[in-house]
């Protein structure tokens, strides 16, 4: 049960994130140079998103427990650790955040520049761009359902579910607003997805190395709570370093 | 050749990102549980220990390579 909330929560925010980044380029192409051939795109990344989950989903669950625990933990250990580490360097004010608005703005000036080259009544920039946006954001996310699912009955249809939910409500939240989700606090997000990912993966990849977790599951919740302190911990540092080199300078 | 190294290249930077040596850590603390647990060890403290060594490692490393003008500006996604 523990197990499944974590798992649930984490793809569910991981693909929120990963898909308020993706609408911003959508909505940029989109307002600049239609709708048609922008959502094409997107729906065109989506479907090969959803056709990897497909196909590897269910094949990877083939190979022995162990295996497969020590490499879904080693997958998700490295991904919750990038994660983790870019949101602690930017909270600490070492690694600037993430401005939906300029990123918008920035793809919409691209937008205008570029050429029109229209095939087949599809403007190729706006599907490329889109299908790119869309694809390399949901990469993370297919791969962090596929891990999910290899490791636990039914992870790849429970995390595939939280994917696809954040997904229609950032479509939702988008068509709702039509601007960029300027206001989600992405770098909050980022922070607990990472700390999630890398809860799961240290609890996999100690189980597949051969140790024994206190209270099995219930392992999780103390997992958490150690990376968190210890995170937050991290940022208080680095924040107490900047201040202390900044106070040196003036 | 290019397009191939430009494959390699994406997935070393999707999988590894951008300090090598968080990989290693985690490739080393497996192992290392992996080792001691065969050896009838109770290790499942090493891995939460390892990981939290090797996060503050990195952002220390990061922080301490830090210019002042990578303190501003449009970051990357992730």
């Amino acid at each position: 049960m523990t197990r499944d909330v974590f798992l649930f929560l984490s793809a569910f925010l991981a693909s929120a994130v990963e898909m308020v980044e993706a609408l911003t380029i959508v909505l940029a192409v989109g307002v600049t140079r239609g709708w048609r051939s922008a959502l094409t795109g997107a729906g065109a990344a989506l479907l090969a998103l959803a056709a990897l989950v497909g196909l590897l989903g269910p094949s990877i669950s083939r190979v022995p427990i162990d295996t497969l625990r020590v490499v879904v933990g080693a997958l998700l250990l490295v991904f919750g650790l990038q994660w983790l580490r870019k949101a602690i360097l930017r909270a600490s004010g070492y690694k600037p955040l993430h401005d939906e608005d300029e990123a918008y703005a920035e793809e919409r000036e691209k937008a205008r520049g570029a050429s029109r080259d229209v095939r087949a009544g599809v403007d190729w920039y706006s599907f490329t761009v889109t299908f790119k946006g869309v694809f390399l954001e949901g990469l993370e996310v297919a791969f962090i359902v596929i891990t999910f699912g290899a490791a636990r009955t039914h992870g790849v249809a429970l995390a595939a579910a939280a994917a696809a939910l954040a997904l229609l409500v950032v479509v939702v939240a988008g068509v709702l607003v039509h601007a960029p989700l300027s206001r989600v606090p992405e770098n909050a997000l980022k922070f607990t997805v990472g700390l999630l990912l890398t809860t799961f993966g240290t609890f996999w990849a100690a189980e597949g190395a051969g140790a024994s977790w206190p209270g099995d599951e219930a392992a999780l919740p103390a997992i958490l709570a150690f990376l968190g302190l210890a995170s937050f911990g991290a940022v208080r540092a680095l924040h107490d370093r900047r201040d202390a080199l900044a106070g040196g300078r003036a | 050749m290019s397009r191939l190294s430009a494959f390699a290249r994406f997935w070393y930077d999707f999988i590894v990102g951008d300090d090598w040596r968080v990989a290693a850590g985690v490739g080393v603390a497996i192992g290392l549980t992996a080792v001691l647990s065969s050896s009838g060890w109770s290790v499942w403290w090493l891995m939460p220990l390892a990981v939290v060594a090797t996060l503050f490692r990195s952002v220390w490393r990061a922080a301490r390579s830090a210019a002042p003008s990578s303190m501003s500006g449009r970051s990357d996604a992730t």
